[in-house]
């Protein structure tokens, strides 16, 4: 479920990135103002206590498949939001910068499916709406079920939304929600029992634990209605813009609207920034000249830069075969120079 | 996820890895980091039918992993192992965009053939490139690129704690998993039950060092800010190193250079 | 320097859940003292240790160090007196390498940085450890982590090194250099351990903890042959008071 830069686009990436950026910084914030440097330790090791817990698995009856923990929950429930929100951050980026378990574009991404949805909205909104300030174990499976399910799916929904305004996957979005959504409920439904096993486990040999941690939290982490309100309006901004800026050329997006729902594309506006982006976009990344019906005079197809009048964009590419042998060619000495570069280093640098 | 036991051991030896001394690796942090940044944002600005002019960026990590002195197979297992999330969504292109983009002679290559390409090449570059930034920089050194590059200290400090407890973590679960598989047969023993009990455990015994660390913190003097030092100084060297990629970067974007170079050949040819 | 002088006085401390852990502890130490502390697991000797530095407050009872009574004004001042060595090293080597873990004390200090290098590296360089300054604290031996956590406590220049089982989980060469650098040091000792052939070694005074209370208090010498006292405190003699089993058959053997 972690993004990969492979299929996100830079415009995506930057703003999830600004959002997750803001975030943290918030949490930050908050977290000074509290002034427990108690949990500066105890981030830290929970966090590596998650990690480690993560490693771990267990079997699942009648499936023969395994489960294991998720985090944000549990975080959430012995942190606090705001703690849990930025050890869930670093646990994420150590699974990307060490194990390459998502893109470090896709970052911002991850940390905001991972980690806003289960600590911000799932367990102030849920888990304590359900098992309040005194729990029971019924209480506490009840909250954990409903917070991980619905963290799992706005998660899962998230990377939905962020793939398919980045235009480089091809499913389309209906699809991918029918993909994605039921797989993340079975997940959130083990998760939840696991977080439930677990916070009861604790509970029963040191409840105080639970408390002491419950004590000193505001009851919503922030003002959460002009916050919402905001990210609602930068989404579907930015959604616009996104899908403004991918379809100066048809493809991507406009590509699944006009093949699900036949909808014409998108018109992309004649003046101001989204042209003059959409006119650089032509410039840089020209695709293989889908302008030109075989026969006529064939531009190369990946040329780029300075050839305007190629630019224009036709809904129904081909290309013919002589670029193709050309193209393949270049690929291949591309590849062979790279690879004489790097042998070549090698021996450069072992000698000296 | 990988077990528990070899992660350890790959932990380590990723590790080990940044405290080699080579060109790369003594680069400024933040330079490295900054460079990345930019050779992912180029990479993934692409749209999706390019494949070819994909292909040159692959000197970036090339120059890295070789000056660098990484192994090659190691990192290339690392990254295909991470491959299944991109991979299972890229798959699906072909299924969905089925128009013919090229031919050869008879044979149709459909846009969703070619995107799944572009995905999986995309996939191999920024996977490869960020492995190796982390690969000759540390995490120490990381972690204070990322504090003066303007990530909240928290967030720093937090990831340094995590790091530095990470491998104490692991141990103990591993040890604890080893016990469990022990004592276990088939599938008895590994059930939620079982497992619930080992975490709840190792969760108290964390909660406990929590305390003991903070004990040991508060001893020698600590008030709640973690203070860092030996900063680094970006040196003419890393600027070039920046300017120079970037530049290249660039060009290597704008242009499609294996076209050329494929025009080139082939008009040589004939 | 005045003389630094660890007064305890009626100390009692019980822990939340009820353990009775002190039931009235009184001790006086001063400055250049090497003392034993000594004691079966439960007698207290840990929760001792840990109101030396103010990280337990007593419940009833008294501490003071250098004549200061141990307040959370003074605790500052004490913490850079008192220098504390833990028993597991990994709890107090928190930082990704040695050399941060060593200037940790001294940066809180508010040293200026030239300052803090250099008592890192005096400090590594006392306990041997120099070569050991770019590790990561995974990476290090049971004896060679034990050496950083010294160098760690060192680095803040205290009068007092207060030490919980220092040379548990050490194989005898690192025990030997651990003793070894402990005889060299010209600090307050107040060293808790079982290990009482080390006690031997160090410390000319001893303190036997029973039950959360001195037991007996007076030379090392001493205590550890009085096997009556020794006995009711669940302990024995040092290994090497027990008489060589191969030579002269006496002293404990294995089906004793």
């Amino acid at each position: 479920m972690h993004m990969a830069d492979a299929l996100i686009s830079p415009a995506v990436g930057g703003t999830m990135w600004a959002v997750t950026a803001a975030l943290a910084a918030y949490s930050g914030k908050k977290l000074r103002q509290v002034q427990d440097d108690r949990k500066v330790p105890l981030m830290g090791v929970l966090g590596a206590f998650i990690f480690a817990a993560q490693m771990i698995n267990f079997t699942i009856p009648a499936t023969g498949s395994s489960g294991h923990l998720g985090g944000g929950m549990i975080l959430s429930i012995l942190l606090g939001p705001h703690a849990a929100f930025l050890t869930m951050a670093s646990i994420l980026t150590v699974q990307a910068l060490f194990f390459a378990d998502g893109g470090l574009l896709a970052l911002g991404c991850n940390i905001f499916n991972l980690g806003f949805f289960p600590c911000f909205v799932a367990y102030p909104f849920i888990y304590r709406k359900i098992s309040g300030d005194n729990p029971t174990p019924g209480r506490i499976l009840a909250g954990s079920m409903a917070a991980s399910i619905l963290a799992l799916q706005m998660g899962a929904f998230g990377v939905v939304l962020e793939t398919t305004f980045s235009g480089i996957s091809e499913l389309p979005f209906g699809t991918f929600v029918l993909l994605m959504q039921p797989i993340h409920l079975a997940i959130g439904i083990v998760e939840g029992l696991v977080t439930a096993a677990v916070v009861t486990f604790v509970w029963r040999a040191r409840p105080e634990v639970l408390e002491a941690a419950a004590t000193g939290k505001v009851r919503t982490p922030f003002p959460l209605k002009g916050v919402l309100a905001g990210l609602l309006v930068v989404t579907v901004v930015t959604g616009g813009a996104l899908s403004w800026f991918a379809s100066a050329h048809p493809d991507g997006l406009e590509w699944s609207m006009f093949r699900t729902s036949g909808k014409e594309e998108l018109d992309a506006p004649e003046q101001g920034p989204h042209a003059w982006l959409g006119r650089f976009q032509e410039k840089t990344a020209i695709l293989p000249d889908y302008g030109f019906p075989a026969g006529e005079e064939t531009e190369e197809p990946t040329e780029a830069g300075g050839t305007p009048e190629t630019a224009e964009a036709e809904p129904w590419p081909s290309i013919s075969a002589g670029t193709t042998v050309s193209g393949l060619v270049g690929a291949f000495l591309t590849l062979a120079l790279a690879g004489l570069i790097g042998l070549g280093l090698r021996r450069y640098h072992s000698k000296s | 996820m990988a077990g528990i036991e070899s992660s350890f051991f790959d932990l380590t030896r990723f590790d080990a890895l940044s405290r080699l001394d080579t060109p790369i690796h003594r680069l400024e942090p933040r330079i490295k980091v900054l460079t990345t940044m930019v050779f992912i944002v180029a990479v993934v600005s692409f749209d999706k039918y390019r494949v070819s002019a994909l292909l040159p960026f692959v000197l970036y990590p090339v120059v890295l992993i070789t000056l660098g002195d990484l192994p090659l197979r190691y990192l290339a297992g690392k990254v295909f192992l991470a491959l299944p999330f991109a991979f299972f969504i890229g798959v699906f292109n072909p299924f969905f965009d089925r128009e013919v983009l090229v031919r050869f002679g008879p044979v149709g290559v459909s846009g969703g053939w070619i995107s799944f390409a572009s995905i999986l090449i995309r996939f191999g570059l920024t996977v490869t490139t960020a492995l190796a930034l982390v690969a000759t920089t540390g995490m120490y050194d990381l972690c204070r690129a990322l504090d003066r590059l303007g990530v909240p200290r928290a967030l720093t400090v937090q990831l340094l704690f995590l790091y530095r407890y990470l491998f104490v973590l692991v141990d103990e679960g591993s040890r604890m998993q080893r016990a469990r598989s022990l004592r276990s047969f088939g599938n008895r023993g590994t059930g939620l039950r079982v497992y619930s009990h080992m975490i709840g455990q190792l969760l108290l015994r964390t909660l406990d060092r929590a305390q003991r660390i903070h004990a040991a913190m508060l001893c020698r003097g600590f008030d709640g800010e973690l203070r860092l030092t030996r900063s680094s100084s970006i040196g003419k060297r890393d600027i070039l190193f920046f300017c120079g990629w970037t530049a290249a970067f660039l060009l290597m974007r704008i242009y499609d250079l294996p076209a050329w170079a494929g025009k080139i050949a082939t008009g040589m040819v004939r | 320097m005045s003389h630094h002088i660890v007064e305890i006085q009626d100390l009692r401390y019980t822990y939340p859940d009820g353990t009775k852990a002190l039931r009235g502890v009184s001790l006086r130490i001063v400055h250049g003292e090497s003392v034993a502390l000594v004691g079966a697991n439960g007698a207290g000797k840990s929760t001792l240790l840990k109101h030396l530095n103010g990280c337990l407050v007593p419940e009833a009872g008294t501490v003071r160090i250098g004549g200061f009574p141990l307040t959370p004004k003074t605790l500052s001042q004490v913490r850079k007196t008192v220098g504390m060595v833990f028993q597991d090293p990994d709890d107090q080597l928190f930082m990704p390498l040695v050399r941060e873990d060593v200037a940790f004390g001294p940066l809180n200090l508010g040293l200026p940085p030239e300052e803090v290098e250099e008592r890192v590296r005096q400090a590594l360089e006392t306990v041997d450890a120099s070569h050991l300054a770019d590790r990561p604290p995974y990476r290090l031996s049971a004896g060679e982590k034990r050496s950083v956590a010294i160098a760690s406590v060192l680095a803040m220049e205290p009068s007092i090194l207060v030490m919980d089982e220092p040379s548990s989980h050490l194989d005898p060469r690192a025990r030997r250099q651990l003793i070894r650098l402990l005889s060299s040091f010209r600090h307050t000792k107040i060293i808790a351990t079982h290990d009482l052939d080390l006690a031997l070694d160090l410390c000319p005074r001893t303190a036997v903890l029973r039950e959360g209370r001195i037991a007996a208090d007076g030379p090392t010498l001493e205590i550890l042959q009085d096997e009556e006292l020794l006995e009711s405190c669940r302990l024995e003699k040092p290994l090497r008071l027990q008489g060589c089993p191969v030579c002269n058959g006496k002293g404990r053997t294995v089906s004793a």
